[in-house]
């Protein structure tokens, strides 16, 4: 694959959604094709938050390791979704784990050279701050809605 | 009231239960027939996808209950929520045993006016239980429909409704789609973790040619129609099904009224243009 492959995939995924031209050449400088059979890890909790995954295809699960228990799963993450945050904000640690539970292909983006990218052009990194905050406001929403436990039991008739 | 008009609305009419169900630990589907020589539905085809019933457990009480099944043979399909003494009671109701009703009352989801569109179908809960009949409509008329989107939501996936359907709606393939997501899972769970509004988000939608159809409760109503709207499609053609304290089912008692809206009488059914609004007052 080559890199200009990854700009137009990169291009047609919509967290990239109407993105500078020249913003995505530069993200698909630090990007590569991935593809992670079902059951593999593409993060783990503590580990060094390196990249980010814009997700094209399966899905991963992402969860919260519970020793002596099967992981306790948070959400799951599909193609159009983004994993992973933790690569812009110090430590740059991933927070969770993430695991593929079908064979999921993404690209994967190399968060060090990102963010350089980002020190050096301040356009490209509002851009793309812009873009994961609302990630975190989407994810904050559902998780918020998820402790209102919608679901729950209201004394009725 | 129906646009049927339903003879001595305040009477209700012994049914015997034919059939139960449990769906999940605290829902039940019930199938009932009428006792009475003259049956409630007078014509087959009379009771229509998102209409309810009265259902009375008697000396109890009486309780809204959505029809969650058509059938040809004049039985009355109801999927029921234990969530107090009433929906208890019936929940408890074993075969043989005697339920009044009232009904059938309210609008349809009035899924023949979708002919010609994509479909999406979003439940939430127990709110998949009047939706159940809106895809069995669009699956009966297949060719006059585009693509469907089914997305369901629960608190869990003991909580599922309708399992042995939506498997079955799956199965299908092409031209429909399934997606399930539950709020919190545990072991042995490999679908969705997630709100059902984030299947809303993610879900492939023309909206210039979609009309949606969604039901559960009203915060998640309201999420999945702005949802839908960041999708594009115009709140004219989202439609909603609004659980209110009906009463008398027969816009007398004013229980279940919102605003200038008779919910059991307008309702339960209104487009999101109506019914939005009304849910964004405060203090209700």
């Amino acid at each position: 694959m080559t890199e200009r492959s990854i700009r137009d995939l990169l291009g047609d995924h919509p967290f990239f959604a109407d993105m500078a031209p020249e913003h995505l050449d530069l993200l698909a400088g630090c990007g590569r094709n991935e593809m992670f059979p079902a059951g593999a890890a593409l993060a783990r909790e503590g580990d060094s938050a390196e990249r980010f995954h814009v997700l094209r295809a399966g899905r991963v699960a992402v969860g919260i390791h519970v020793p002596q228990h099967e992981p306790l799963v948070i959400a799951t993450l599909g193609p159009g979704d983004v994993l992973g945050w933790s690569w812009l904000f110090p430590p740059y640690a991933w927070r969770f784990d993430a695991e593929a539970t079908q064979e999921t292909h993404a690209i994967g983006l190399d968060g060090v050279c990102l963010r350089e990218k980002c020190e050096a052009d301040p356009a490209l990194g509002y851009a793309l701050m812009r873009r994961f905050a609302q990630i975190l406001v989407q994810r904050l929403e559902a998780t918020r809605m998820q402790l209102v436990d919608v679901y729950g039991k209201a004394r009725d008739g | 009231m129906a646009e049927d008009p339903v003879a001595e609305p305040m009477l209700p009419r012994p049914y015997r239960v034919l059939e139960v169900k449990a769906e999940t630990a605290d829902v039940t589907t019930l199938v009932v027939a009428p006792i009475a020589e003259r049956p409630i539905i007078d014509a087959p085809t009379d009771p229509r996808p998102g209409q309810f019933n009265m259902l009375w457990v008697f000396g109890v009480g009486e309780v809204p209950i959505s029809l969650s099944g058509l059938r040809a043979d004049g039985t009355l399909v109801h999927t029921v929520r234990s969530v107090g003494a009433v929906t208890d009671a019936l929940s408890h109701l074993a075969v043989g045993g005697v339920v009044g009703v009232r009904g059938p009352f309210g609008t349809g989801w009035g899924v023949e006016s979708a002919a010609g569109n994509d479909v999406v179908v979003v439940g939430g809960g127990i709110g998949l239980a009047p939706l159940k009949p809106v895809v069995e409509q669009l699956l009966e008329n297949r060719d006059d429909y585009g693509h469907i989107n089914v997305l369901v939501g629960a608190r869990t996936p003991g909580d599922i409704v309708f399992t042995d359907n939506l498997e079955q709606w799956s199965r299908l393939g092409a031209g429909i789609d399934v997606e399930i997501t539950v709020d919190a899972a545990g072991p042995g769970w490999h679908g969705h973790v997630g709100v059902v509004t984030d299947l809303v988000a993610r879900a492939q939608v023309d909206a210039s040619r979609t009309v949606a159809f969604v039901c559960g409760p009203e915060v998640m109503m309201r999420f999945a129609t702005r949802a839908l709207r960041e999708q594009g499609v115009p709140l004219d053609r989202i439609r909603l099904s609004a659980e209110r304290n009906m009463q008398c089912a027969v816009a007398h008692c004013g229980h279940c009224q919102l605003g200038d809206v008779f919910v059991c009488r307008e309702g339960p059914v209104l487009d999101a243009a109506r019914l939005l609004p009304l849910l964004g007052v405060r203090g209700r």
